[in-house]
C-alpha cells in the first residue's frame, strides 16, 4: 500500500507518523535539523526558506509547548503563521474540520499543523487537501505525535552519537503513550541494539516484546548500564485504570530518583517530554540535575519543527 | 578543454590573499570546496586568524523548484561578524547566486566592515551584479558542463568537468 505520507518517488510530503518511515528520511531530518540548530544562537535567528508561505496550526486540542514550539519553528523560517485554537472558534458553531480546511486553503494556507484529540485526524485532513498543500500532524489523540518522537530520536542522537553502541530505557506509561512505540520503532531504524521498556504490567501493551524490547517490572534492574533514560508522563486520570494505588506508591516504584540514576551509565542522560510530574515519575532533584536534557529536548523540538517544515515545503 | 592543475592555481591563490591578512580578517569558505580551500589556507596563513564555514543551502534562490538539498551540512562562523574584513572563499565562481546566498546569510550573524570574495577559478557566466576580486583562473565554460573541485584521500585537488545531467 502507498504511504500516505510519501510523494510517488518517495519524499516525504506530509508528516502524519513516524512509522513507515524509511531510514533516508528519518536521517534527512535529523541532519537538516542539526543544520538548524545554530541558527537560534545567531544575531538574525532566522532564515528566509519559508518566506511568502502561510503556516496554519490549528489546534483542535490545547497544547501549549507543541503549539509555541511550531509557531516558533515556522517563524524563524519567514513563514507568515497563523495559529487557531479551533475549539474556541468556528467548530463550536458547528463548522466540520474539513470545512474548516478548505476555508483556510481558501485563504491560500500552504502548510497545516494540526492537533487534534482524535486518531486519524490528521490522516484525513491530509487526503482532503490539495495536491500543493502539505500537513503535519502535532499529536492525534493516542495514535501519533511523531515531531515529539522526532525530537527525542535527535537529542539522543545528538548526545550520544554512536547509536549502534546504546541501551535506551523506556520507563513509565508505554501502554498511553503516543510516542514510546515510534521511538522504539525510530531507534531501532536508526541501529539502537539494546531498548528496554521498565513498566508495571498494568501500563504495557501486550504484545510488547514484539517490538523488540527488553522488558523490566524492576526499574532498579531495568537501569542498569544504561545510556539514555526516557521518562514517560504519568497522566492522573490513568492512575485508576492501571490499578496504581498512589501517585507516592508510583513513585516509590517507578519514580526517577538520584539514587536510581546511578544504576545508569555515570554519562547517562535523562529525558521527559513534558510537561513533568515532579514527584509523580521524576524528582526535581533528577529534572534539574546535570544529567537531564528535558529543557534542551525542547529547544532541539524547534529545530528538529524547522527541519520537517523546510523539507515538507521543498517536496 | 585543458583544465589547469588545481594545486597551482591554490599556491597562486594563497600568494594573493596573503597581504590582504590583517588583525580584522576573518576567514569564510563555502561548503564543500570552499571550506577545503579554507582548511588548507589557515595553516599558510597563520592558524590564529578567525575562520568558518557557510553552507548555503537555507538561502538558495531555487528553494521553491528543487527543495531542500539532501546533505546541508550545519554554518559555523564561531566567531562575531561585526566590522570583520570577510574573505570568502569559493572553489569556483559561476553565476554569482551561492555569493548573494552567502552575503545574505553573513548579514544575519553581523554586519562585516568589508567582503572579499577569492575564488579559484572563474568560469564565467554571472547573472548577478556580483564578481570576485581574487580569482586564479578565469575562463569561460559551457553552461552545459559542470567544473567541479574534488579531493584525494590524501587531501591535494583535482578538477572535473562533466555535462549537466
Amino acid at each position: 500500500m502507498q504511504n500516505p505520507q510519501l510523494t510517488n518517488d518517495g519524499k516525504l510530503k506530509h508528516l502524519l507518523s513516524i512509522d513507515g518511515l524509511p531510514k533516508s528520511i528519518l536521517n534527512q531530518i535529523l541532519d537538516t535539523a542539526e543544520s538548524f540548530v545554530g541558527v537560534a544562537e545567531r544575531e538574525v535567528k532566522k532564515v528566509p526558506l519559508l518566506r511568502g508561505k502561510t503556516v496554519c496550526n490549528l489546534f483542535f486540542e490545547n497544547s501549549t509547548r507543541t503549539r509555541t514550539t511550531f509557531e516558533i519553528a515556522a517563524k524563524r523560517l519567514s513563514a507568515d503563521v497563523i495559529t487557531l485554537n479551533v475549539s474556541t472558534s468556528s467548530q463550536s458553531k458547528g463548522e466540520t474540520i474539513l470545512d474548516t480546511i478548505d476555508n483556510l486553503t481558501a485563504m491560500h494556507a500552504d502548510m497545516f499543523v494540526v492537533r487534534h484529540a482524535q486518531s486519524g485526524a490528521a490522516h484525513m485532513i491530509a487526503k482532503h487537501v490539495a495536491p500543493h498543500i502539505h500537513v503535519i500532524n502535532a499529536g492525534d489523540g493516542r495514535h501519533a505525535h511523531p515531531t515529539q518522537g522526532l525530537l527525542d530520536v535527535f537529542t539522543i542522537r545528538h548526545y550520544k552519537p554512536e547509536m549502534h553502541n546504546l541501551r535506551v530505557a523506556i520507563v513509565g506509561d508505554v501502554l498511553h503513550s503516543r510516542v514510546a512505540r515510534s521511538e522504539i520503532h525510530a531507534l531501532t531504524t536508526l541501529g539502537v541494539p539494546e531498548i528496554r521498556v521498565i513498566a508495571p504490567k498494568t501500563l504495557l501493551p501486550k504484545d510488547v516484546e514484539k517490538l523488540g524490547v527488553h522488558v523490566y517490572h524492576d526499574m532498579r534492574e531495568g537501569l542498569k548500564n544504561v545510556d539514555v533514560i526516557m521518562m514517560l508522563r504519568l497522566q492522573n486520570e490513568r492512575m485508576t485504570s492501571a490499578m496504581l494505588p498512589s501517585s507516592q506508591e508510583y513513585f516509590k516504584t517507578y519514580g526517577l530518583t538520584s539514587e536510581k540514576l546511578a544504576l545508569a551509565k555515570p554519562d547517562a542522560i535523562v529525558m521527559h517530554p513534558g510537561p513533568m510530574n515532579r514527584g509523580v515519575e521524576i524528582d526535581s532533584a533528577v529534572a534539574d540535575g546535570t544529567q537531564s536534557v528535558i529543557l534542551p529536548q525542547v529547544t532541539y523540538g524547534i529545530a528538529v519543527r524547522m527541519a520537517v517544515m523546510s523539507i515538507l515545503a521543498g517536496n | 578543454m585543458n583544465l589547469p592543475n588545481p594545486e597551482a592555481l591554490f599556491e597562486m591563490l594563497t600568494e594573493q590573499i596573503k597581504p590582504m591578512i590583517t588583525a580584522k580578517t576573518a576567514i569564510v569558505g563555502i561548503h564543500s570546496g570552499g571550506a577545503w580551500l579554507t582548511e588548507r589556507l589557515l595553516p599558510i596563513l597563520g592558524k590564529d586568524i578567525e575562520n568558518g564555514i557557510l553552507d548555503v543551502s537555507f538561502y538558495r534562490d531555487d528553494f521553491n523548484q528543487r527543495g531542500l538539498h539532501n546533505e546541508t551540512k550545519p554554518s559555523q562562523i564561531p566567531f562575531d561578524v561585526q566590522d570583520k574584513h570577510i574573505l570568502l572563499i569559493d572553489d569556483v565562481f559561476y553565476t554569482g547566486r551561492t555569493i548573494r546566498a552567502a552575503m545574505n546569510e553573513l548579514f544575519d550573524y553581523g554586519r562585516p566592515a568589508s567582503i572579499t570574495l577569492a575564488v579559484l577559478v572563474n568560469r564565467g557566466g554571472r547573472e548577478l551584479p556580483i564578481a570576485p576580486q581574487i580569482s586564479a583562473f578565469n575562463t569561460e565554460i559551457e553552461a552545459s558542463k559542470n567544473l567541479q573541485l574534488l579531493r584525494h584521500q590524501d587531501g591535494t585537488f583535482y578538477f572535473t568537468l562533466e555535462e549537466n545531467e
